[in-house]
């Protein structure tokens, strides 16, 4: 019994060395490629003129306006979402009501709508072909070709973002809590505060940093409903846009540069709340459920 | 097919799951690996499986060493705890896919035959096209079973068969699988962590602990005599008393029982409630009646002997016992160990 | 029906109703409506016209190729990702998000600058004959950029909650290791990949940042259907603007039907009875 001990495990499915390796092998160039390449040009690009250009276009007045205009957006945007996800999420998930089932489904609607469509749509509604922009404009209120529509547009387009992190988390955790300290006197807030919010917290800091995310990079919509008007109505993506057609590309990769940097930074939070807990549950559309055959570890 | 476990030993991370385990299974035999979890058995099983490899050791089939054997060619029919039926084919569907995959080619008809005899086999003629969901746990256990059968293995593991089902559920296939293993006399290894499943299904019980054998023999022999504190309480329920060993006597509460052999010193007397019976007189050991319980197949009496101790043992129906009754309680038989 | 004994139902589905109502049903209805209003002639002309019809070919083709090539580089992605430990693949599972989180139009201008002729592949591919920038193929690759990480993130969970015992009874049964993954593995991760793959499509239809900067946007040739929409509000023929986006409205609708049917019918076998 002298030999050491060889940790050999038998071969699962795909572990053949050449497989293996080849597999690996053809992935990471896939991904160096396609994900990795477009991440390093932004900084060669945006450097490409040299450090005093990258230094002049972030500081720009046309530039530090688009930044302040995606922080406003994000700022009324994020939060007012978070509360619609947490509203959409105690409604959905700790009561029954008829039409439950369609509510989840108009819910997602956004992300299955294209961005360019979303702005459209915006247009028919507070436009003055719409159904309230001649009523709007009467009354001198401004909502297109302004911040409003702005705001409007990333919230359509990141409207599920909270919602659809917390119901498969709630759904998960069932209604017992709740009605324990129900029971034991808790009003619904308190209920809410001191049972339910501990428990879903990280999965709603979650959803809020993709919704973040989302709100500060949105392009398609918000081009329809901006109007783009260089100081004004320009967010960070669409000044990127018009610094491009400018022919001032080192200028579009300077401020491409702070969104991809912004990105960062939430993948980085993002796996950060994944060690959390946060994200791991799905809803079942995507997960099928084995019923006959739930994992569980031998003795 | 025998089978022959040399020496073999097997480490998870740094946790010793089986040390030095050496074990020969004859053909045609039925053995149960019984121990409670953490024992290694369903360890011992996955190795002679081919679903682990042993880190030292040899395992062999017949005249053949069969420890680098990955398991898709080691001819093993596995029965998995969860029985790890596909769900997304019908029963049919399931007990073919060891024919479909083979590298013996085989018409379908002649597939279709075997499957529709494996379902008469395992009684589920008429389930064949249900999917796993839509089926009993019972049923998918003979499922699993039919399908591990179809594929003529060398061997038949087991994995906890009767684990994750009801009392009686579990009583009817017991009987069920030993009628199956006379019919078809192949070498069978089951893992349990039920003594009495063990006891009357095996022809050979091995008891495990920590990942070592403490003891093997057929259920007669490791009942009547085990030879360790552990496999006797491990077997069934069993009355503790501190003893003392003298001159080949051993003395507890008031008791004496010859002990041939046994050196002098401090011991354990084991008694099991059918081993021992209450009297009004001596000899025995003075005790007290505390509770009496009423149940189907007789009377179990409760009672605390003058050292302290308590006890537990059987009385037949018509015994008028009750509680606050005094008198004594006498051996009829005992086993008695050293302490370590 | 449970009797719901919580409190706040109807602050909070009165809430959620009147969001969802103003934020996502109102704009939709308008437009819907807003089409409608054009009568079946006039809309059938706008959504018919040679120029839109151009418009729907190349963007279902390059939506159509984007995915089947995802579908296959996305599912090696959650095999390797899941199965196979190699150093640095934390990084490599992070980077995947990469493309959900960066702006489409940064995205646009990247893969514009890397694929140009005088960009660092677009002169490799250049030199092989092969011209990305402008053409289908650049649609294409940026479609393929946006809509990636949906396969991998429906597959990988399904994949590592995957019972090991499936694969080990298989190979017990003496399955190859190839008959494992196509009769069992395959199967079982066909309706995440259904999932991942109409939600793959889906996106890249309606794709528009990062599409715009490397398309060429060539009416007829590399025009794609959302850019065409935004030409039409910019004449001002905001009828046609509404017309040819119901048209991708009623497609998004039409794609989430079908993903929930074809999910039901893949995920019968789970149905109890």
């Amino acid at each position: 019994m002298s030999t050491p001990a060889t940790r050999r495990k038998p071969p699962r499915v795909g572990d053949q060395p050449l497989f293996r390796r080849l597999l690996i092998g053809i992935v990471l160039v896939l991904v160096a490629f396609l994900i990795l390449a477009p991440l390093i040009i932004i900084g060669v690009e945006a450097f490409a003129k040299g450090w005093q250009v990258y230094r002049d276009t972030i500081t720009h007045p046309d530039t530090r306006h688009a930044i302040m205009l995606t922080v406003l957006a994000a700022l009324v945007a994020v939060p007012v979402n978070t509360a619609f996800g947490i509203a959409a999420a105690w409604a959905i998930t700790k009561f029954d009501f008829r039409g439950k089932r369609f509510l989840l489904v108009v819910i997602e609607i956004p992300f299955s709508v294209s961005p360019i469509v979303a702005g459209v749509a915006y247009l028919f509604v507070y436009g003055l072909q719409g159904v309230f922009g001649p009523m709007l404009d009467e009354y001198g209120i401004k909502i297109l070709f302004a911040i409003p529509g702005i705001i409007l547009a990333s919230m359509f387009v990141t409207a599920p973002f909270v919602a659809r992190e917390l119901i498969p988390l709630m759904q998960a955790q069932g209604r017992d809590l709740e009605e324990a300290a129900t029971s034991l006197g808790a009003s619904g807030w308190r209920t809410f505060f001191s049972v339910t919010l501990p428990n879903i917290k990280w999965a709603l800091l979650y959803g809020v940093v993709l919704c973040n995310a989302r709100v500060m990079g949105e392009f398609g919509a918000v081009s329809v409903v901006s109007g783009n008007i260089r100081g004004q109505t320009n967010t960070l993506p669409l000044h990127i846009e018009l610094l491009y057609h400018d022919y001032q590309a080192a200028g579009a990769f300077a401020s491409a540069s702070i969104l991809a940097l912004i990105a960062v930074f939430t993948i980085i939070a993002k796996v950060a709340l994944e060690r959390q807990g946060a994200g791991r549950v799905h809803s079942p559309a995507t997960r099928p459920s084995l019923v006959a055959n739930t994992a569980e570890k031998t003795s | 097919m025998k089978i022959r476990l040399d020496h073999v030993v097997k480490t998870f991370e740094t946790f010793r799951a089986v040390k030095d385990v050496s074990l020969e299974i004859e053909s045609g035999e039925l053995v149960a690996l019984l121990g409670p979890s953490g024992s290694g058995k369903t360890t011992i099983l996955r190795m002679v499986a081919g679903l682990e490899y042993a880190d030292q050791g040899h395992i062999h089939f017949g005249d053949q060493d069969a420890t680098d054997i990955p398991v898709r060619d080691r001819g093993v029919g596995f029965v998995f705890q969860h029985y790890a039926l596909f769900p997304h084919m019908t029963v049919a569907e399931n007990i073919a896919f060891g024919m479909k995959v083979s590298k013996v080619k085989r018409e379908k008809a002649a597939i279709d035959a075997r499957v529709a005899d494996l379902l008469r086999l395992v009684r589920l003629e008429g389930l064949g096209d249900r999917f796993p969901a839509q089926i009993s746990g019972g049923q998918r256990q003979r499922v699993a079973l039919a399908r591990a059968l179809a594929v003529d293995p060398k061997v038949l593991l087991l994995d906890e068969p009767f684990g994750a089902l009801d009392a009686n559920v579990r009583r009817d296939l017991r009987r069920w699988l030993r009628e199956i293993h006379s019919e078809l006399g192949i070498t069978t290894l089951f893992v349990t962590h039920d003594q009495e499943e063990a006891l009357d299904l095996a022809d050979r019980v091995v008891i495990l602990k920590d990942g070592q054998i403490v003891q093997q023999g057929t259920p007669e022999e490791v009942c009547r005599d085990p030879k360790s504190s552990f496999v006797m309480k491990f077997l069934g329920d069993a009355n503790v008393l501190a003893a003392e060993v003298r001159d080949g006597k051993a003395y507890a509460s008031g008791a004496a029982i010859e002990v041939s052999g046994m050196a002098d010193g401090k011991a354990e007397l084991y008694a099991r409630p059918a081993d021992l019976d209450w009297s009004l007189q001596g000899p025995g050991i003075p005790a007290s009646i505390t509770r009496v319980l009423d149940r189907a197949d007789g009377r179990r009496v409760l009672a605390t002997a003058e050292t302290g101790e308590h006890l537990e043992f059987d009385v037949e129906p018509e015994r008028l016992v009750k509680a606050g009754d005094g008198g004594f309680v006498t051996l009829r038989r005992a086993k008695v160990f050293a302490l370590a | 029906m449970r009797r719901n004994v919580l409190p706040g139902l109807p602050l909070s589905l009165g809430v959620t109703l009147f969001y969802v109502g103003l934020i996502v049903v109102l704009p939709l209805a308008a437009l819907v409506f807003k089409a409608a209003s054009l009568g079946p002639e006039d809309y059938w002309r706008i959504v018919s016209s040679s120029r839109a019809l151009a418009s729907y070919r190349v963007t279902v083709l390059s939506a159509l190729g984007a995915t089947v090539f995802n579908l296959f580089f996305g599912l090696a992605l959650a095999w390797v990702l899941t199965r196979y430990r190699f150093p640095g693949w934390r990084i490599v599972d992070a980077m995947v998000d990469l493309p959900f989180a960066l702006p489409t139009a940064v995205a646009g201008i990247a893969l514009t600058a890397l694929f140009t002729t005088n960009g660092w592949f677009g002169s490799i591919l250049g030199e092989l004959g092969i011209k990305v920038a402008y053409t289908p193929l650049g649609i294409m690759i940026a479609m393929c950029f946006t809509s990636l990480p949906f396969i991998v993130r429906t597959v990988q969970p399904v994949l590592e909650d995957l019972d090991p015992a499936l694969e080990e009874a298989a190979q017990s049964l003496g399955g190859s290791d190839w008959a494992i993954f196509r009769k069992v593995i395959l199967p079982l991760l066909t309706p995440a990949l259904l999932a991942g793959v109409s939600l793959s499509f889906a996106r890249a239809l309606g794709e528009f940042g990062a599409i715009i900067f490397i398309a060429g946007n060539q009416p007829m040739s590399t025009e794609i259907t959302a850019l065409l929409i935004f030409i039409r509000l910019e004449e001002y023929d905001y009828q046609a603007a509404a017309a040819i986006a119901s048209v991708l409205l009623l497609t998004a609708f039409f794609m989430l039907a079908l993903t929930n049917w074809m999910q039901s019918r893949a995920l019968r076998y789970t149905v109890r009875g």
